[in-house]
């Protein structure tokens, strides 16, 4: 059995104790129009969703997170600001044999508040009280420092925009930066292709290559063409300021010592400095919670491997083994596009009942 | 119990399998009427031949039905989850070779690598407000390449067959599949990204790890392995 009673009477607890803080219950469907849903969350998650063909609406999807519904539900009609508690079974196909289960129970706690640094240590600082005694080893991280460090890069608008849509990649995001640094040297396919852009007119070369076929227009194709050629007049990235990055990406530290660190780059990159106030202003909302920021792990390349939607503070609560007992994170961007113009802040979090039942019968 | 192989069970891939076995002392023929599928060993005692469409061969493997199995080694690793944990691979047998490669329509000049396809795929998202598609039955290899090389805003359609059509026909931008010589993808207006070989495939002989191994099999596979020069797996 997937869902044991051990665990739902865990998952109810959990929800009582949200319930407990003034948060308002609400409820999502199990089964989700898959439109909306999978687009948003990419091809790794849409592989792992249970999808199936309704006759009156069309492609469904099993829940695979709460997240969007919530947030649907709250742009649908939520005052703010508003404070939400669920819980309910989540479904994902697992692509490995072992022991992950593909239905689990979640509950979380979603927070819409425009006071950002406050709600982010509130849902930090709860998460943190609910988990006290399990022996998890928290983490945190922001992702909203490295977006900033990259909006300030003296760089052409299409680089930053290239680095800033892969940072949930790290793999991609270090070679697209080892090449705009002139790290990594320039790609013999992609010499000759812009050696072949060069020498000839447009519209010969696409002729001369075959019929238009398929939805990507002829526009399309000579619009990127034109940008390879512009990008490779592009200057690199000089070494200091790309250093900067490097130094970010690998930046572990206990949270306050990372806050000293940020502090001391921040002269040589003043763009991350609002970022940096406000990781300086949630350190300070935390440590009024009785969090002790001295402790406090913090990474700033957290959280680059998990969701796509995080752009903010993230956090996990890891036991023995993977997954994460607990995690959440910021999602601005998220709102943005559902809310289609109208957004607000956003932040909340899970916890897998599940986990946190084995620990404390491992305890017992 | 008699040691299982399962064998493709017609065309090309059939006749090559039975010449490799016949080349290494191994007779394997068809019985019965012309149509029947069933067939004979002769050359090691114990070893029964079963005729199976290669297609399903992985899932007979992974499901113990058969002891051995040849199947290309691309249906493997797509249809098995942690394949090499499900099967092992005892001997590549040199034919049926094709490669699964990602294909563009050839008027996309701005592209000739995966960095190009996923500036593209980035430029097309914007632009037309869904991912670009990919039409592919290789999910699987497919997915699992893509996202180790960090490819974003794509989606997977898909295609059990005419892959090399869906592009012309407006049902995906880019294709993933296999191909030997290339002319399909020619004749259709496609041409191979450079870089984005994701698997040479070819046909191979299988064992099935969770099969019934007890003494009978063992030693069947033992002489099996023998007779065929291959050195006999653990298991």
């Amino acid at each position: 059995m997937t869902v044991t009673p051990e665990t739902r009477a865990e998952a109810e607890a959990l929800f009582a104790a949200l319930c407990a803080t003034g948060a308002a219950p609400v409820e999502a469907d199990i089964l989700q129009p898959a439109g909306t849903l999978l687009d948003l969350y990419g091809e790794d998650i849409r592989a792992r969703a249970y999808v199936t063909q309704d006759p009156l609406q069309g492609e469904m999807v099993l829940r695979p997170d709460f997240t969007v519904p919530v947030v649907q539900a709250h742009m649908a009609g939520g005052a703010e600001p508003a404070r939400y508690c669920y819980r309910g079974e989540v479904f994902r196909k697992q692509d490995h044999l072992g022991p992950r289960a593909h239905e689990y129970l979640q509950v979380g706690y979603e927070v819409f508040d425009r006071d950002a640094v406050a709600a982010d240590a509130e849902v930090f600082a709860l998460f943190a009280r609910l988990l006290d005694g399990l022996g998890l080893k928290a983490l945190t991280g922001d992702i909203g420092i490295l977006l900033a460090a990259i909006e300030g890069l003296a760089t052409t608008p299409r680089r930053k925009a290239a680095l800033r849509r892969h940072v949930w990649r790290p793999r991609r995001f270090r070679a697209l930066l080892d090449r705009f640094a002139g790290r990594a040297p320039l790609p013999d396919s992609r010499r000759a292709l812009l050696e072949r852009l060069r020498g000839s007119d447009m519209a010969a070369l696409m002729a001369e290559a075959g019929p238009q076929i398929g939805l990507r227009s002829a526009e399309d194709v000579a619009e990127r063409a034109a940008a390879l050629l512009e990008d490779a007049e592009a200057p690199a990235i000089a070494a200091p300021e790309a250093a900067l990055i490097y130094d970010l990406i690998g930046l572990a530290a206990p949270a306050d010592a990372a806050l000293l660190h940020l502090r001391g780059i921040q002269p040589l990159m003043p763009a991350i400095a609002p970022a940096v106030d406000r990781f300086d202003a949630r350190l300070a909302a935390l440590r009024a919670r009785g969090i002790d920021t001295a402790t406090l792990p913090f990474e700033a390349s957290h959280g680059r491997t998990t969701l796509e939607y995080y752009d903010g503070f993230v956090f996990s609560f890891q036991g023995p083994e993977a997954p994460p007992v607990a995690s959440g994170g910021r999602y601005d961007a998220l709102t943005a596009i559902l809310g289609q113009g109208r957004s607000i802040p956003a932040v909340g979090g899970i916890i897998r009942p599940a986990l946190v039942a084995a620990l404390k019968r491992g305890r017992a | 119990m008699s040691l299982k192989i399962g064998v493709p069970s017609k065309g090309r891939l059939m006749e090559k399998t039975f010449d490799w076995f016949g080349a290494r002392g191994v007779t394997m023929a068809r019985t019965g009427a012309e149509r029947e599928y069933s067939g004979a060993v002769e050359g090691v005692a114990g070893v029964e031949l079963v005729l199976l469409s290669a297609g399903e061969i992985p899932r007979e493997l992974a499901a113990g039905r058969i002891h051995m199995g040849v199947t290309g080694s691309d249906l493997v690793r797509d249809k098995l989850a942690d394949w090499h944990q499900q099967v092992a691979e005892l001997a590549p047998l040199g034919f049926g070779h094709a490669d699964l490669i990602i294909a563009v329509p050839a008027c996309w000049v701005d592209v000739d690598s995966l960095d190009d396809l996923d500036a593209a795929a980035a430029a097309f998202r914007a632009r037309h407000g869904f991912r670009l598609r990919i039409a592919t039955k290789y999910h699987r290899l497919v997915r699992d390449y893509l996202t180790e090389n960090g490819i974003a805003d794509y989606q997977l359609v898909d295609s059990q067959g005419a892959t090399e059509g869906t592009v012309k026909n407006l049902t995906a931008e880019a294709i993933a599949d296999i191909t030997s010589t290339g002319e399909t993808l020619r004749a259709n207006h496609l041409k191979i990204l450079q870089d984005a070989v994701i698997h040479q495939s070819q046909a191979t002989l299988f064992l099935a790890r969770r099969a019934v191994w007890d003494a009978g099999t063992r030693a069947t596979l033992a002489a099996l392995c023998a007779r065929l020069g291959l050195d006999c797996p653990a298991i």
